[in-house]
């Protein structure tokens, strides 16, 4: 049998259902991988050994009483520390969740479990999602594995440093301003941002709930598709989760990846190609747009003057709705408490618990938050962002009446350095330029990797109407038959 | 000119309830600054007469049928608190001896 951990899901999927090989192999392979390579990249924040070999078992024991398997049934996938996990530990890459075991699966992960998947451990972020490096982790950053001393991009760093690593075929992340997308651009993986309300947030924690999307991560296009039809769809449990069907992603993947996408109209984003993107990326773009013209698709300039103002709108609006989330780490319900030595007051120890229990990132978002909330500041700056986000609305809306969907680079830039960034929180901020619209407006965003720029990979993001998440892994899976796919040097 | 100083940081803190240090307050105080005057660029937008936006999906008043379904049981809720007593999260006071007395 060749290496298992370098098949796709759909290919481990086959095999396990033919009898092949088995869930348990399968999760054997992965298990070992992990333990080979993750002191170097980690991806993890914890691996659940135990749990992963049961499911695989309870796969393969109902294979052989001869029930129908799902598509995805046996394969292992890695999932964000954000989202939460029965009995196994939910940290939100933060001290003040340490240890926390939520008595609760979130929505998502229930379907994964449902479907057959094997979760083999929770993967590593930004401190509650906030970051663009996975270097605001509490628990120390993960690495690239296209290059050890760079980032994996964030703040889903570590699930798409565990694909590009080869430790997991699956992942999930979460994608609040880029954290699906930016990761995946980064480390040569897909990442897909679905619609806003297409997935579930029950059980995700919450950074900023307008904004917040859970998501699938893959090394291919199908593999995506496949893996957010089993996420995806209506959850009562969530009051905005949208109540109709996932368009058929699956299908759209499977017609992309023939190569046609002649009638399909496709909008560069004219903002988006400037000055402020990297030479390297720009190429790799330009090959890709090229490549996609080839294919039959219509290429348009389009512009979208708000978009200029998407990244202060979001700096503002998803801050204001963290510091008003986050109000719920008091130190009485869970994880950490800090300082109660019978004296003080539940106001003191609250704010011992969340000085020890955050990270500055963090913490700067709240005060801005805050800030932004504060009387006198409202309209100025929460209330004025809103607008901002109307306008980018009509932007898009405006847009999508003359092209199928938009284009553009997914970042500005590739990995970073670890560390580069740090020092000055805008510059890490910028990293997100481009996928920012797209949570504002609320449509789906898919980053496909399209080139490498002096030998780190390139992505290219889709962005589609809302609810039209089908269209967008058309154009994805079309390009990646073009383009292939992208393999890291050895470990 | 600042948009944020020191003083108003350490005001934002403390409704934060957030018990920074004096360096971090230092630092802080002009990370804010920097992000506050980037992110004040959303003033140069015309926008008087746009409505605001609070969220993309247009949906209200969301009902469910009032059925009992299985739920956590207390122990489960309470597994995961700092403290806990008969059934309940247990808190630091929240009077002061002057009101308790």
């Amino acid at each position: 049998m060749s290496d298992l951990t370098r098949m796709t899901a759909t290919e481990i999927a086959a095999l396990v259902a033919g009898g092949e090989t088995s869930a348990v192999e399968v999760t054997r392979a992965h298990l070992d991988r992990i333990a080979a390579v993750d002191d170097r990249v980690h991806a993890f924040l914890h691996v659940d050994t135990d749990g992963a070999l049961d499911a695989a078992r309870a796969v393969d024991a109902r294979r052989a009483a001869g029930e129908e398997l799902g598509p995805l049934a046996g394969v292992p996938v890695a999932v964000k520390d954000v989202l939460a996990t029965r009995g196994v530990p939910t940290t939100v890459g933060s001290k003040i969740l340490e240890g926390w075991r939520p008595p609760y699966d979130a929505t998502i992960v229930q379907r994964l479990r449902d479907a057959g998947t094997v979760m083999l451990g929770k993967t590593n972020m930004d401190e509650f999602a906030m970051g663009s490096s996975t270097e605001y982790s509490a628990y120390g950053p993960t690495h690239n594995p296209w290059d050890l001393s760079r980032i994996p991009g964030g703040s889903g760093g570590g699930s798409a440093a565990a694909l590009a690593a080869y430790e997991a075929p699956l992942a999930i992340g979460s994608d609040t301003g880029g954290s699906i997308r930016q990761p995946g651009a980064v480390t040569g993986t897909v990442g897909a941002k679905p619609t806003y309300g297409g997935t579930s947030r029950y059980g995700l924690v919450a950074f900023s709930s307008s904004l917040d999307t859970p998501g699938p991560c893959a090394r291919t296009v199908l593999d995506a598709a496949l893996l957010h039809q089993v996420i995806g769809g209506h959850d009562p449990r969530d009051s905005t989760s949208i109540p109709q069907p996932v368009p058929d992603v699956v299908a759209a993947a499977k017609l992309g990846a023939t190569g046609d996408l002649t009638g399909v109209r496709l909008g560069i984003v004219s903002e988006f190609v400037g000055e402020g993107t990297e030479p390297g990326v720009m190429t790799a773009f330009r090959e890709s747009v090229d490549a996609l013209a080839k294919l039959g698709a219509e290429i348009v300039e389009v512009s979208c003057p708000t978009f200029a103002y998407a990244l202060p709108a979001y700096y503002l609006i998803a801050p204001s709705e963290c510091s008003s989330n986050l109000a719920r780490f008091d130190g009485v319900r869970f994880g950490l408490r800090v300082g109660d030595d019978g004296n003080r007051s539940l106001e003191e120890v609250m704010s011992l618990t969340r000085e020890a229990g955050f990270g500055p990132e963090v913490k700067r978002r709240i005060m801005l938050g805050t800030y932004a909330l504060s009387s006198g500041y409202y309209d100025a700056y929460y209330g004025q962002a809103q607008k901002v986000r109307t306008l980018i609305t009509r932007d898009f809306t405006a847009a999508f009446e003359r092209v199928d969907a938009l284009i553009s680079p997914t970042t500005p830039f590739t990995a970073f350095p670890i560390g580069a960034r740090t020092a000055d929180p805008y510059q890490m901020y910028l990293a997100d330029l481009f996928t920012i619209p797209t949570n504002l407006y609320g449509g789906p965003g898919i980053s496909v990797p399209c080139g490498l720029s002096e030998g780190l990979p390139v992505g290219l993001q889709v962005m589609a109407p809302t609810m039209a998440d089908d269209r967008m892994y058309r154009v994805a899976a079309a390009l990646e038959s073009a383009v292939g796919t992208f393999t890291p040097p050895a470990l | 000119m600042a948009a944020i100083s020191r003083e108003e940081v350490a005001h934002l803190a403390r409704l934060s309830r957030l018990a920074v240090t004096e360096e971090e307050l230092d630092t802080f105080a002009g990370q804010l600054d920097v992000i506050l005057q980037a992110v004040a660029q959303v003033g140069e937008v015309a926008a008087a007469d746009i409505p605001p936006t609070s969220h993309s999906v247009p949906l209200t008043n969301v009902f469910r049928e009032d059925v009992v379904t299985p739920c956590l049981t207390p122990q489960e809720a309470l597994s995961g608190a700092p403290d806990s007593e008969d059934q309940r999260f247990r808190v630091p006071r929240i009077l002061s001896e002057d009101v308790a007395s």
